[in-house]
């Protein structure tokens, strides 16, 4: 299967990444380059194989219901969070105003 | 007196501690080399103090007469993808430029522990996706080795191109590094140096910035399997705050280490002599084949007959991971911001990413998020899913008639910065006897074996059972021992 | 609504259970009847000090961003790991509606962009949630339009993670993001599309929260956002095929769910009557308006490539895990209202009423069993007497003081000391409401207050014979017309002995002397 242009930049805006119309063009050849080698998993008899879930046999641990268990995990570090923020104020962080 | 920076981990945890050196004089060493080796770019960000921070603290610990850990004296160099505390961790991306995490990954705060100390942040491909370590933001790392005749820059791998290219140029005795298709074991091959990247879970994720979850694994990069073990059971362990780390216990590997390989099999799978084997890398590989016999092991023939899907099911399924892993880099409450005059929230992403990320990073993004997209998803990713199952299922098999398998680490030697930029999918390729070992969440190792035609240096790759670290660096250290490998790179940076 | 050429109409039908039956709820369109499908998808907290995959605190209304880990930040290289409390909850919650538990189930992403959504993806169950098909009974009320039981089919329960909060009015040209409700645990419980009257819907979400509330899994406080119900609505001609629905998000009221079914479907039919076509679309409600109106739309919204978290392994439930779940239930309202009813004799009106709150039946049942104990008494012959009590007699006196009541001085003791001075007959009904209003104003004792107020009956026959006495000399008309057959004027004089007796007298005993003196 090959994919357009327009496909390409439909992906992109999912992606929320901006794409110029030479950005597409080269892409567009690459991506379907792409996807047409990982086409040949089509060909694969998968009759009865489960698709891989966990690649080492582990199963999931749960925690214990603790608030603030571990420093590393936990709430109260408010400078922390917010330390590296392009903007902050007044405790939150900020975003260019959105109407819902 | 020796150059010290010569000196690998065992040696100078050693030296330092029978009191034939301080570990401050190492980290001098290692800082000085690394202020004069800018040319080959293997550092994003140099922290000397940091080194001899920590070398004063063994030092002292030392003079007080307590007890010294695995690593200590020891300074490394860390790749750019583990969280260090107040120091810029990049990823080797734009959009993370200037980013100081508040925390310290689990991995990098076991060496610390160990007395370890950081010489500063290596470079690497963008989020570590990459084999040339060319998408880097903070340009491309050149590898120390030059083909003979030739003054031609050579790729050192990716994606820890940063830490092979340290390591061989002497830069840092060791280094840490991540492999999601063999970002470890591939630059140790380019490089000439050791690699090990263990058993998916053995070392914690937690502060490592994530590229593909299900794939990421990290490892030591040495100068050889003696030091690569004692990294690695200090970098390992369990770490109840990553779901997929391993509950198990550490292993004394390095107290274990054996290159007596009686009683072993090797397998040698059939399906990896394939086209594109390079002639000097097929010979490297019937060299490894005798030293392994040579060393006490049987030698036998085994199947992995969906090798050659591999590289599909893993273009697919680590694009998807990281298409989703990468969408929190979105300038709100880290990293870049680019806010264009007018622009709302969702264009503000946009922008931002688009400014962010590099070529390589949001080909990936892209295809990850087309693979995952409404109905293709079955087509690709379960269908990548199951391949994957099937690739496992190939070394549960062969691992039924032998204990560990031997195969080239890499198609071919290093190859020149430049020359597979205009082809991703070419890159791409170079992969294809990482991958397989990747998917199935396999140790496995990269040892030097010899150099080509061009005198640059080869690996051979070691893959193991699960869990079976030692059985990988045994059979490697039987390999190292019979190759003899000597080779360095002249210094020319 | 005002306005609008049709009404809804309620038509009785034969009264029969069942889970997809149609109901009787119809709008009348200008060109015919239309049918209302409605499916709920309800959102609630689940009850838990962490949040699902970090350890910040889940606790309501902390300063911004103080209960955020750099987990909740999605930090790079942060990673999840479920808090076993919301398994539990989740599970307990499935068994409560009987459903299916799902002892393989995994955590798959939701990717989408939004300020909220740190991670850029939602945590939460699409292709194996933890627990699978269960049901709930709604059940008849004729008042509310309910003419009958009926169940309704639950699809599936998953647990996912909550969102920030975005703040818009704070600053000029910025939102304001706050993570701290970022990361908390949510279930998600999905309903069939059973429902086909607003009533349903409204019944639907009012027992839900119900069994919530029994099971402890969720708080069910639907102000703070606790629970909250994405309304699912679709029209259609009568047997027909299912409708185009839409989907109006965080509704946050029984009362609303219902607006919501009613202005909605109308609006649909409004729409398909003029020629229109109905857009699969999320809308909002305005509570204030009591309308709907779209969400600005995104193209891309529905693509959310779901795929298994790479994170997280699945979850594994082992039997002894699920049986401690199950053990750990308390009596659920179907089980409970049916006990009250056949074993301690309640109308299914008062078992119902009792039963729909976990605080009223905690009342009721502690104050059942301290009467009973104060009585001596079997619980189920004091049922009746205590469940009016508690449902209209102590409500009035408490409603009637307003802030004059202080209710923590509603003890079950001092309700049961009035209980028992009633059942004694040391009091009347009257005066055991006039204690009452003393105990909730001041907290003194209920035997003290009959003691020293003089609430107390006369039961002194001395003394009523004394007034029967005199009441009788001062009518000497009345008797000898009583006696004469005039039985209605027995009544005559109890009234004249009570008034006397200011209301104190023991009716029965003055009834009983008042018969022996008029032979």
């Amino acid at each position: 299967m090959s994919v357009d242009k327009a496909t390409v930049a439909k992906i992109a805006s999912l992606a929320r990444i901006n794409m110029s119309e030479d950005d597409l063009d080269t892409l567009v050849p690459e991506f379907n380059n792409i996807l047409s080698f990982v086409e040949q998993l089509s060909e694969v008899d998968v009759t009865g194989v489960e698709p891989m879930t966990s690649v080492i046999p582990n199963q999931q641990r749960l925690r214990e219901d603790a608030v603030n268990a571990d420093p590393l995990t936990g709430g109260d570090i408010r400078d922390k969070v917010l330390a590296n923020a392009p903007v902050a104020e007044h405790g939150f962080f900020g975003v260019p105003k959105v109407i819902e | 007196m020796t150059d010290l920076t010569e000196l690998g981990i065992k040696a100078i945890r050693e030296g330092v501690k029978a009191g034939d050196f301080t570990a401050r004089e190492v980290a001098e060493g290692f800082n000085a080399n690394v202020a004069a080796a800018e040319s080959l770019n293997a550092f994003i960000t140099a922290t000397p103090d940091k080194a001899l921070d920590a070398a004063d603290r063994v030092d002292a610990d030392r003079a007080a007469g307590k007890e010294l850990g695995s690593m200590a004296g020891v300074p490394i160099g860390m790749k750019d993808l583990f969280a260090s505390e107040g120091v810029q961790t990049s990823a080797a991306s734009h959009i993370l430029e200037g980013f100081k995490p508040p925390y310290e990954s689990t991995v990098s705060r076991k060496l610390w522990e160990a007395g370890a100390g950081m010489l500063g942040k290596l470079n690497l491909d963008q989020f570590a996706m990459g084999s040339s370590n060319e998408s880097s933001y903070f340009g491309e790392v050149v590898s120390p080795w030059r083909k003979q005749g030739s003054d031609a820059k050579l790729a050192p791998g990716g994606s820890s191109g940063g830490s092979s290219a340290a390591v061989a140029a002497r830069l840092a005795p060791a280094a840490t590094g991540t492999d999601t298709g063999g970002s470890i074991r591939q630059p140790a091959a380019f490089t000439g140096i050791t690699g090990i990247k263990p058993t998916y879970g053995r070392c914690s994720r937690w502060g490592i910035v994530a590229f593909a979850s299900s794939l990421d694994q990290a490892g030591p990069m040495a100068q050889d399997v003696t030091d690569c073990a004692i990294m690695l059971e200090a970098m390992a362990g369990f770490d109840p705050k990553d779901s997929t780390s391993l509950d198990m216990p550490v292993p004394n590997w390095e107290a274990a280490l054996s290159s007596d390989l009686k009683g072993k099999t090797v397998g040698i799978p059939k399906e990896y002599r394939m086209d594109g084997l390079s002639a000097d890398v097929a010979k490297a590989w019937d060299d490894g084949i005798q030293w392994l016999k040579d060393a006490g092991a049987e030698v036998v023939e085994v199947s992995l007959p969906h090798t050659k899907y591999a590289l599909a099911s893993y273009y697919i399924i680590a694009p998807a991971e990281a298409s989703s892993n990468l969408a929190r880099y979105d300038g709100v409450r880290y990293g870049l911001r680019d806010l264009p005059e007018g622009a709302n929230l969702q264009e503000m992403y946009a922008a931002t990413r688009a400014a962010g990320f590099g070529d390589e990073v949001k080909r990936r993004i892209l295809i990850g998020t087309y693979v995952l997209s409404a109905g293709f998803y079955d087509a690709y990713y379960t269908q990548a899913q199951k391949v994957r199952t099937l690739i496992q299922r190939d070394f549960m098999n062969a691992f039924d008639q032998c204990d560990v398998i031997l195969a080239p680490t890499a198609p071919t030697a290093a190859f020149e910065l430049g020359e597979k930029t205009g082809d991703p999918l070419e890159m791409y390729m170079g992969d294809v006897f990482s991958v397989p070992a990747s998917l199935a969440g396999l140790p496995a190792m990269s040892v030097p074996s010899g150099v080509n035609g061009d005198g640059l240096p080869l690996g051979l790759q070691i893959i193991g059972k699960p869990f079976d670290e030692q059985g990988v660096l045994n059979a490697g250290l039987a390999l190292e021992e019979r190759a003899g490998f000597t080779a360095k790179p002249q210094k020319w940076w | 609504m005002p306005g609008w050429p049709w009404k809804n109409v309620l038509a009785l039908q034969p009264n029969r259970r069942s889970g997809g039956k149609m109901s009787n709820y119809r709008i009348q369109g200008a060109t015919g009847e239309w049918e209302v499908v409605i499916g709920l998808e309800v959102h609630a907290q689940v009850t838990s000090e962490a949040k699902l995959f970090s350890s910040s605190s889940t606790s309501f209304g902390a300063e911004p961003n103080t209960q955020v880990s750099l987990i909740d930040a999605a930090m790079p290289g942060m990673l999840p790991v479920p808090n076993m409390e919301c398994i539990r909850q989740a599970v307990r919650t499935g068994l409560a509606i009987n459903a299916q538990i799902n002892k393989w189930s995994r955590f798959d992403r939701k990717n989408y962009f939004y300020a909220d959504l740190p991670q850029g993806y939602q945590i939460s169950q699409l292709y194996h949630p933890i627990v699978g098909e269960g049901e709930l009974l709604i059940e008849a009320d004729e008042k509310a339009g309910l003419p009958e039981d009926k169940i309704i089919g639950i699809e599936r329960i998953h647990v996912e993670q909550d969102a920030g909060k975005l703040m818009h009015d704070q600053h000029p040209s910025m939102s304001y993001v706050d993570l701290n409700r970022c990361g908390v645990a949510l279930m998600e419980i999905v309903s069939r599309p059973d429902m086909t009257s607003p009533a349903e819907a409204g019944a639907y979400l009012a027992k839900l929260r119900s069994i919530l509330r029994y099971v402890g899994s969720c708080d069910g406080n639907m102000d703070q956002g606790s629970m909250r119900a994405d309304v699912n609505v679709s029209v259609r001609r009568p047997g027909e095929e299912l409708g185009t629905r839409t989907e109006t998000k965080n509704v946050n009221s029984v009362r609303f769910v219902m607006q919501v079914v009613e202005t909605e479907a109308n609006r649909q039919v409004e729409v398909l009557e003029d020629g229109g076509r109905i857009v699969q679309e999320t809308r909002l409600f305005d509570p204030t308006a009591g309308t709907t109106r779209s969400m600005r739309s995104k193209e891309d919204a529905h693509d959310y490539r779901y795929f298994p978290d790479p994170d997280l392994l699945p979850v594994e439930l082992d039997d002894a895990f699920v049986e401690a779940c199950k053990a750990s239930l308390p009596e659920l309202p179907d089980a409970k209202r049916t006990r009250y009813v056949e074993t301690l004799g309640l109308t299914p009106y008062n078992a119902r009423e009792l039963t729909a709150e976990v605080e009223t039946f905690a009342r009721f049942e502690t104050l059942l069993s301290e009467t009973a104990r104060a009585l001596g008494k079997d619980e189920a012959k004091l049922a009746t007497q205590v469940a009016n009590w508690s449902l209209s007699v102590a409500p009035g006196v408490l409603k009637s003081l307003g802030d004059e009541a202080d209710p923590a001085n509603s003890t079950a003791e001092a309700q049961a000391k009035i209980l028992k001075l009633q059942d004694a007959g040391e009091i009347s009904g009257g005066q055991a409401k006039e204690i009452y209003e003393i105990v909730l104003k001041t907290g003194r004792d209920p035997e003290e207050i009959a003691e020293t107020e003089g609430l107390k009956q006369v039961s002194d026959t001395g003394a009523i014979e004394a007034q029967i006495d005199e009441i009788l000399r001062a009518n000497p008309e009345k008797v000898e017309e009583y006696r004469g057959g005039k039985d209605k004027l027995f009544g005559f004089f109890v009234g004249q002995t009570m008034k006397a007796m200011k209301g104190k007298g023991n009716p029965a005993v003055v009834n009983q002397i008042l018969k022996q003196k008029l032979g």
